[in-house]
């Protein structure tokens, strides 16, 4: 009883006090955030002014004044050039996106057979769902099925000239169906060709190791432009008489070896991070080369360096616009062959269609970047056990 | 998994590869059954896609005249797009049979870089084009010292241009873009006063850009632009094709001869005619060539005659409306000459 | 190399098939038949295949005439110059075009990255946005909007904006007066020699001296008096030997002066601004990388918030930020080759005029191969040599 008296102790936490209002609220964000010191109150006017002198002029022209349907030039144009918007109107001319929309997609693929790269995008879209969520089972089937199967049928369902399908030449693809054609089969192609560099550089056989690494330090010291020259102008050299390989899969084979170079280098940052008890345990156990490599090593590294390859494969994307330079229509290609239209010939034609290819490119880009930082999350609570 | 990648790229590799046997062109064409022809990239007139992405103009029609000439179909031709860089290595190559891309007759061309030219499907020059709203006063190409000008690189263009102010002691900035649809875009925002290219090219190119009647081409020619098909050189026989191909447009032309009527002509008792549509008793014309007899039938149905082509891709039927001028056959006062078949 | 030791000593496995050092050693051969064999076949192929179509081959052409002009020159060129004087014009451009976007592209970069960790909301949003548009677009894209962008805002020459001193800005670029130097002017950049050189001395010396004693001397004041004051004095001492060549207006275009043009501009904005949004997020990730404990250390040992991001963190940052860096600097380097597509003379745009000019494929393409690589080696070479100054030295 009499401890009752001496002392009183407290069995319960006490309540947090709430902040002093000064540290709470909507002020105290913006005082905090915003006007911590004198040099950021500056900046945040300076931020201000920028965001207040730029997001107006991009809303009005990308959205208020813009154009969204019309048949021609004239619906793009001012009464002084001839069309029917009021003089010193400026907007997107979305018209010119949207009327091109299918040109755009696939380029000249015959309107009547454009269901087949629909169907090819289809497939693609499902096999690759179930591939980037981590929950869903059978990835092994699923890769086989997405890295190997999907382009035999892809193939077959584009190119055509069998099972009654029209054959489809190579000159008429163009548009997105090739910026995603090159990259995806550029990708599915570099990923081997990738593995073996980064295992022939880490060989310990000196004539192997050194081919690997002239091969790779010569590609990566190189512009994929020249590169995609080689593969334009000089390939066709290489082959004896009387055989010639279309341009499309010249272009293909050009992005694949890049590619190759660069992934070959994020493979071995994958296999020097695995500990070398790995590569003992495997020796230890009888296993040989290629043994070891299949089902101990590279498992191991392949998952380590996933965001690793998803950069590249960003990269890469983003690369194959530069086959318009050796005159292949990519998305960015077709775009811009199609400012020399003399039906949509505007002064705003060029940057709409430019900010159409630039939305895409973000799109795809973006969407990759996110999930490549959502695997390194996952793969990171992985090793923190 | 390694292995079936491999596998699909093998599959792949052969499924584009197209291989020919080097016995001769025309044995490669007609065992695939269609001719790979060599155009430009857009060039309204010459060739061009239209909506659909069917090739059309002068260049464009040759090769289906070509293409009738060796198999009675005119539709019987794929057509490459190429970079002026790439053309004469796709031709090379083997991976076109037919070069039909405005190309310069050059001896250069004709001997260093192994290619055979069939002759002169239009005579073209040099010409220049300016904003005459921005440039008043200006009606001459002398007069263009110290202008920027834009060309298209890798050109007889851009060898020309520097020579003509050379020989002019003038200066000028060249602006050089690997593409012609750059060049267009780069001279329509105003980066260059002048824009030079084939006097056809340019008539062509006014209709693309944003405000063509700002804009007027100069009168001086300073350059002689004979564009005409070519084939790899070393293949008579193809070249013979390609050739005689030209000259049954322009003898079918001077013959009077037209899509319209060519199957009433079939019947005239004209030696002329009966040899050019080959309606000859004993005449094998064709056959000597390695075709059928009436080849010249089958062109005029595909394609119509020579007149016609141009007419209706660059002359009065099309946007550009050039006139014949010295492409008017030698009857009329031209340089289209076309040798006899007999 | 020990474990190879090792198994000499083995006895042998039964079976020579088995044997590491023989499955090795035939794999390698094999190897080198198939590249030797593929190598014999292409050169094969193309010899045949130059003499039957009787296209020229051999270097020979780099010493006929060119014919064709180019736009940016730094070196005198005209179109009586050689094909090889057209291809070191190129190869200058490219040089020009990649260090100047370096520079910029990591002023640039590093304001963003810093911008990304900053106290500052809005700055770090607008930072965010910046990078997170310029990443993920097709730098040919970039160029492309920057090409048009540029083209479109500014006016034609006869309109041309007026800046100060003289200098003037149209769609033809942008005109500077240019610095005309006269008689004894040598005297000048002898002083600015001097200067640096004493500057070096200065703060070698002050260095020195504050290990021994601790006493700090003001070095950058120092070096910026001797760097910019030599010279100065120089100048005044020499009677002023220098005029200014002022752009004038003629008839197309402005004439004189230093005349920078729109392709040079936009291919130089658009790299460094597309590469900017990379190093900012080099940048960040460096910083970041150092961890709180040290910067906290510092400030416990009393430094000021300056000195403890200019002596403490920054030190640490950057040797996490050189490696990814120079492989930016790298890709800036190689992506200048994108200046084709808006008409820059670069080294492949120059190499594909000759290349398309002569007709000589292989050769053209082995020109640039091989100038890209000598310059991706230097800029590594450098880099490294940067790097290993920067490195932790460790006992």
């Amino acid at each position: 009883m009499q401890e009752h008296d001496m002392s009183w102790v407290r069995t319960e936490m006490a309540l947090a006090q709430p902040a002093p209002a000064r540290e709470r609220g909507a002020y105290a964000w913006v005082r905090k955030n915003l006007i911590g010191s004198v040099g950021d109150t500056v900046l945040t006017v300076l931020g201000v002014a920028i965001v207040l002198w730029i997001v107006p002029q991009v809303i009005n022209w990308a959205f208020i004044n813009a154009v969204w349907t019309g048949p021609d030039r004239t619906v793009c144009t001012t009464a002084s050039q001839g069309g029917i918007q009021p003089d010193g109107w400026t907007g997107a001319c979305w018209a010119f996106v949207n009327a091109k929309f299918g040109q755009f997609m696939f380029g000249t693929y015959p309107i009547e057979e454009r269901w087949r790269p629909i169907l090819v995008a289809i497939l693609f879209v499902a096999l690759l769902v179930p591939m980037l969520i981590p929950r869903v089972p059978r990835k092994g089937l699923n890769a086989i099925l997405l890295f190997a199967a999907l382009p035999v049928v892809a193939f077959f369902l584009l190119v055509g000239g069998v099972f009654g399908l029209p054959h489809v030449e190579t000159p008429r693809w163009g548009g997105l169906l090739v910026t995603l054609s090159l990259s995806f089969v550029g990708i599915a192609a570099s990923l081997p060709l990738g593995v073996i560099l980064a295992l022939g550089r880490r060989s310990k056989m000196p004539i192997v190791k050194i081919l690997s690494v002239v091969f790779i330090e010569t590609v990566r010291g190189i512009p994929l432009i020249v590169v995609l020259f080689f593969a334009s102008v000089m390939l066709p050299l290489f082959l004896p008489e009387g055989v010639s390989f279309d341009k499309y899969l010249r272009a293909l084979i050009g992005v694949s070896l890049f590619a190759a170079a660069y992934m070959a280098e994020v493979i071995r940052g994958g296999l020097q991070a695995i500990p070398k008890g790995q590569y003992e345990g495997a020796d230890s156990l009888g296993l040989g080369y290629w043994q070891k490599m299949s089902l101990i090593v590279l498992p191991q590294a392949l998952k380590l360096v996933i965001p690793g390859i998803v950069n590249t494969f960003i990269g890469m994307f983003k690369d194959t616009s530069l086959v318009l330079i050796i005159s292949m229509f990519d998305l960015l290609g077709v775009v811009k062959q199609n400012f020399a239209d003399a039906n949509w010939a505007t002064p705003q034609t060029a940057k709409s269609g430019l900010i159409f290819a630039a939305f895409v490119f973000w799109l795809f880009c973006f969407g990759m970047s996110r999930y490549s930082m959502y695997t390194e999350r996952r793969l990171d609570t992985g090793y923190k056990r | 998994m390694k292995h079936i990648a491999i596998g699909i790229l093998g599959a792949a590799a052969l499924g584009f590869m197209a291989s020919a046997a080097s016995a001769g062109t025309l044995d490669t064409v007609k065992q695939k059954g269609f001719i790979q022809c060599g155009v430009s990239t857009g060039l309204a007139g010459f060739s061009a896609p239209d909506d659909k992405g069917d090739w059309k103009g002068i260049d464009a029609d040759f090769c289906r005249a070509v293409a009738a000439a060796v198999f009675g179909d005119g539709t019987k031709v794929k057509f490459t797009p190429l970079s002026a860089k790439e053309r004469f290595t796709a031709l090379q190559s083997g991976e076109i049979d037919i070069l039909s891309r405005n190309t310069t007759w050059t001896s250069n061309r004709d001997s260093a870089l192994g290619l055979d030219f069939v002759g002169v499907t239009y005579y073209d020059g040099q010409g220049f084009m300016i904003n005459a709203k921005k440039l008043p006063g200006v009606n001459s190409a002398l007069q263009l010292s110290g202008a920027a000008v834009c060309v298209q690189s890798g050109t007889t263009t851009e060898l020309n241009l520097a020579d003509y102010f050379k020989k002019n002691k003038m200066e000028y900035n060249p602006v050089v873009f690997e593409k012609l649809e750059e060049v267009n875009a780069a001279y329509d925002a105003g980066r260059c006063d002048a824009y030079t290219t084939d006097q056809s090219g340019l008539y062509g190119i006014r209709l693309t850009l944003s405000a063509p009647a700002d804009h007027v081409v100069l009168p001086e020619i300073i350059s002689k632009e004979p564009l005409g098909p070519a084939v790899r050189q070393g293949d008579d026989q193809w070249a013979h094709i390609a050739r005689w191909t030209y000259f049954a447009l322009l003898n079918a032309e001077e013959a009077g001869v037209t899509q319209a009527n060519v199957d009433e002509m079939k019947t005239s008792t004209d030696p002329n005619i009966q040899r050019l549509l080959g309606t000859e008793p004993d005449g094998k014309y064709g056959a000597d060539l390695g075709l059928s007899n009436d080849f010249v039938v089958n062109i005029v149905k595909a394609v119509g005659n020579y007149g016609e082509m141009f007419e209706r891709n660059v002359g009065s039927g099309s946007p550009l409306k050039i006139a014949r001028g010295i492409n008017a056959l030698w009857t009329k006062g031209g340089l289209q000459y076309g040798p006899p078949i007999r | 190399m020990a474990s190879q030791e090792i198994l000499r000593e083995e006895p042998s496995r039964g079976s020579f098939i088995n044997d590491p050092r023989i499955r090795s050693l035939f794999f390698q051969t094999l190897v080198v038949i198939l590249l030797f064999s593929s190598i014999w076949w292409i050169v094969h192929n193309v010899i045949e295949n130059l003499q039957r179509l009787h296209i020229a081959s051999g270097f020979g052409f780099l010493r006929s005439r060119a014919g064709f002009d180019i736009s940016d020159t730094p070196i005198a060129y005209t179109s009586d110059s050689t094909y090889f004087r057209a291809l070191v014009v190129g190869l200058l451009n490219t040089i020009i075009v990649a260090v100047a976007g370096i520079v910029l592209a990591t002023v640039v970069g590093f304001t963003i990255g810093i911008g990304r960790l900053s106290q500052n909301w809005l700055i770090r949003k607008i930072c965010t946005v910046y990078v997170e548009i310029f990443r993920n677009i097709p730098p040919l894209l970039v160029i492309f909007f920057w090409y048009s962008g540029v083209l479109a805002v500014l006016p034609a020459p006869r309109e041309s904006i007026h800046l100060p001193f003289g200098s003037f800005l149209n769609q033809r670029g942008f005109y500077l007066p240019r610095a005309v130097w006269g008689d004894g002017s040598w005297l000048i950049g002898v002083a600015l020699l001097l200067g640096i050189a004493m500057a070096w001395f200065v703060a070698h010396r002050a260095r020195q001296r504050q290990r021994a004693t601790g006493q700090q001397f003001p070095v950058f004041w120092t070096s910026v008096a001797l760097i910019v004051g030599l010279p100065v004095l120089a100048f005044l001492l020499s009677g002023m030997p220098l005029t200014f060549d002022f752009p004038k207006q003629s008839t197309f275009n402005l004439t004189g002066g230093f005349w920078i043009k729109p392709e040079f501009l936009s291919l130089l904005l658009a790299l460094s601004f597309y590469t900017a949004a990379f190093i900012a997020e080099i940048v960040r990730a460096g910083i970041r990388g150092v961890s709180r404990g040290q910067s906290e250390a510092a400030a416990a040992l009393g430094l000021r918030s300056g000195p403890i991001l200019r002596l403490v963190v920054i030190p640490q940052a950057m040797r996490i930020v050189i490696p990814p860096l120079t492989s930016q600097y790298l890709n800036l380097t190689k992506n200048s080759s994108l200046a084709i597509a808006i008409g820059y003379p670069d080294l492949t745009a120059t190499a594909g005029t000759v290349l398309n000019q002569t007709g000589q494929a292989v050769e053209g393409v082995f020109i640039m191969m091989i100038a890209y690589l000598v310059l991706s080696l230097v800029t590594s070479f450098v880099m490294n040599i940067v790097n290993a100054r920067m490195a932790l030295v460790e006992r």
